[in-house]
């Protein structure tokens, strides 16, 4: 006879919901720096005669920064012109979306966020128990324009006002030879397609401040709310700007906002935008550009929030524009990062750091705004 | 049966590794502490994921406006948060559905072919190929899921909707030109599962005793009734809990998902319609611009969906305890 073993006992598998994407991010003290000097200039503007331009003006040490995928690439240039430039100086910008950029923020495991919006009036209570006993501020810093990009074979210069792209995006207009076009664009051989309409599918701020242009310019034609979602019924939902752009793409008839580059990258045309000024505008740097300047300061002394007039109608004014800030403490950043933060600031606010910004999609921000954010960068303690 | 086993020579057989516990040797002390530390912490560690979860969770439940269970839409992060589940629990249910229509019977079939069908040569070469594709990350599947498949189902869904659409499920309501809709997604998440359930499906059935097969086949039985009566009945088990390793994989994919479809909160029973979203999908979607309700609403949907696997794998379990006294496996 024999004995049986004893049967092993089972248990029940957990299996564990980890969602949590720890941003661990070490931080090295460093001592201000005084021969942080260094020798190669690469700069333009070090290299003229009377170099006396942010040169000597190098932070070390490292500095973690998260928020807006809007601004990545921007940040990217950025950061690799200003490492060049001062060899102490590490910085990483994780582009993990406006809230949960904010959210880390607040939880003291950045020193600025980037975010597609300002800080909301529930938030700056947050914020300011993270700048305690300062305040967080808002610094405009990254611009750029939302194209209207689409695909229709053999129309090239499609013009559109808001009216227009409500009726489009609402699904109200659904041909492309609809009479609304036509009236916008009589000389263009308008096929009778359908018009596929195509949206973000995740939360995004392209998406909010595209909605929010629509609410302001058209008016009664657009019915829904400006949020990170799209609230509108039909159409089709992509992910990314890149998701969208390939759609569009793909798709005959299609219609779709996003960034510039991504309509450029893929080759779709992008339409002007007829805002009631004597001629339709063109997407171009320097017409987003002067909507950001038509753009009001509502945010009180160097909190620099603006407040976009997308329903502008200043001759020249391209206006959907996307307008994305850093936020930080105007006091109580930690002191060893303070010297590398106003630096860093300081190289992306200045008229260097903004030049840049052209060469790949973004819109520099006009110089008056700029003098702002520089002073409020300088006045940083 | 064994059952009745005489108590006497049971006695001193019982006692013997009670006289060897009293001399244990310190490695044996070492081993089990360290081992039975390593299941506490588990537990302990588990448990704190589980109690930090339920409370994000229920402070963002707490402030939901809306009815968490059957609202459709998803606005967590706007002042008045409201937020409602239904449209992501259907979603995620009918996808894995779809998928597990399409899967389990052409893994079955797979496993079947290359353990009683192929020559072994083709047989071993078809086992590798079918590990590689378990090996393919989700993202890929995402992208040529919506750059290659949806246009070429495009033509699938029509013939569907034109000859099936009086069933309400195949009624395409919207006249969109877009196949990036659940049943796409069902058809992805079919082929990222197959491979898994035809692995382990196949391992099972290399188990079937070969005294079954050959009992069979010298009843005279075909291969395919050999098939029918042996290796099936035997592997059923093996096939159940294959499908719920599938079916794990399925309702929790998350980027090839939310690539694939073109979600909406709004709850639509036409699956030839883009729209509906699952959860995994939209915590994807979500997460990046979400504050802190949003955050814990997102969690939320999670515990929904763990919820779910419980009970589905439960629901498996029993099923499985069930057929295991008729399969033969204890002989």
């Amino acid at each position: 006879m024999t004995i049986r073993p004893r049967s092993v006992r089972r248990g029940i598998g957990f299996t564990g919901l980890a969602l949590a994407g720890a941003l661990t991010l070490a931080a090295c003290g460093s001592d201000d720096n005084s021969s942080g000097d260094d020798k190669k200039s690469s700069t333009k503007a070090a290299a003229a005669p009377g170099a006396e331009a942010p040169k000597g003006d190098c932070g070390t040490g490292k500095l973690a920064a998260a928020g807006s995928s809007a601004q990545k690439n921007a940040m990217d240039e950025w950061i690799k012109a200003y490492q060049a430039k001062c060899s102490g100086a590490s910085i990483d910008y994780a582009s993990s979306g406006s809230g949960t950029g904010r959210q880390s923020f607040f939880d003291k495991q950045v020193t600025f966020a980037g975010s597609d919006s300002a800080l909301k009036p529930e938030e700056v209570a947050k914020a300011g128990a993270a700048c305690a006993p300062g305040q967080a501020i808002n610094l405009p810093m990254v611009t750029g324009p939302i194209a209207i990009a689409y695909n229709v074979s053999g129309v090239k210069d499609l013009t559109l006002d808001a009216k227009t792209i409500a009726g489009i995006f609402s699904g109200k207009i659904t041909k492309w030879d609809a009479a609304e076009i036509k009236a916008l664009n009589p000389n263009a051989q308008l096929p009778g397609t359908a018009i596929q309409t195509v949206h973000r599918s995740e939360a995004s701020g392209t998406t909010e401040n595209f909605t929010k242009y629509l609410k302001a310019a058209a008016g009664a034609d657009w019915t829904f709310d400006a949020a990170q979602d799209w609230k509108a019924p039909g159409g089709q939902g992509a992910k990314g700007s890149e998701g969208v752009a390939s759609i569009v793409k793909s798709t005959q008839g299609g219609i779709s906002y996003m960034e510039q580059s991504y309509a450029e990258n893929s080759g779709l045309g992008i339409a002007q935008i007829n805002t009631g000024a004597a001629a339709p505008v063109k997407l171009t740097p320097e017409a987003a550009g002067k909507a950001v300047e038509a753009a009001k300061i509502v945010g009180q002394g160097n909190d620099l929030k603006l407040s976009v007039d997308y329903a502008t109608k200043a001759e020249g004014a391209y206006p959907i524009i996307l307008v994305t800030y850093e936020i930080v403490c105007e006091k109580g950043t930690a002191a060893d990062k303070l010297p590398l933060l106003k630096s860093f600031l300081n190289y992306t606010s200045s008229a260097e750091g903004q030049k840049v910004l052209a060469g790949i999609g973004y819109a520099p921000l006009p110089t008056t705004v700029a003098d702002k954010v520089r002073a409020a960068v300088a006045g940083l303690s | 049966m064994s059952t009745t086993t005489p108590t006497a020579p049971a006695e001193p057989e019982r006692k013997a590794p009670a006289a060897k516990r009293t001399k244990v040797r310190p490695g044996d002390r070492i081993f089990s502490g360290a081992a039975r530390g390593a299941g506490i912490s588990l537990l302990a560690i588990m448990a704190a994921i589980a109690i930090f979860l339920v409370v994000k969770a229920t402070d963002a439940l707490s402030k939901n406006q809306g009815s968490f269970l059957t609202d459709q839409g998803w606005d967590p992060n706007t002042a008045k948060p409201a937020f409602g589940v239904v449209t992501l629990v259907f979603g995620t249910v009918v996808s894995a559905t779809i998928a597990m229509l399409i899967a389990v019977p052409v893994a079955v079939g797979v496993a079947l072919f290359i353990t009683h069908y192929a020559p072994r040569r083709i047989a071993q070469t078809l086992g590798y190929i079918i590990d590689l594709l378990a090996a393919v990350p989700s993202v890929v599947y995402g992208l040529w899921g919506y750059i290659f498949l949806a246009p070429k189902l495009l033509g699938l869904h029509s013939w569907l909707s034109d000859y099936l659409g009086w069933i309400p499920v195949f009624d395409k309501e919207q006249a969109g030109v877009t196949a990036r809709t659940l049943f796409t997604v069902g058809i992805v998440l079919a082929i990222m599962i197959l491979p898994i359930i035809a692995a382990v499906t196949r391992e099972v059935f290399l188990q079937v005793p070969r005294a079954h097969e050959e009992a069979a086949l010298a009843l005279g039985a075909t291969r395919w009734e050999m098939i029918r009566v042996a290796v099936l009945p035997y592997g059923k088990p093996g096939i159940i809990s294959a499908s719920m390793l599938g079916l794990g994989r399925a309702v929790g994919e998350t980027i090839a998902v939310a690539m694939v479809l073109s979600p909406s909160f709004d709850l639509s029973i036409h699956i030839l319609d883009p729209g509906n979203t699952t959860i995994a999908a939209n915590i994807a979607n979500q997460f990046g611009e979400s504050n802190e309700i949003g955050r814990g609403a997102l969690i939320a949907s999670g515990l929904v969906l763990f919820i779910m696997t419980l009970l589905v794998n439960g629901a498996a379990r029993v099923v499985i305890n069930r057929r295991k006294a008729f399969s033969g496996a204890n002989s």
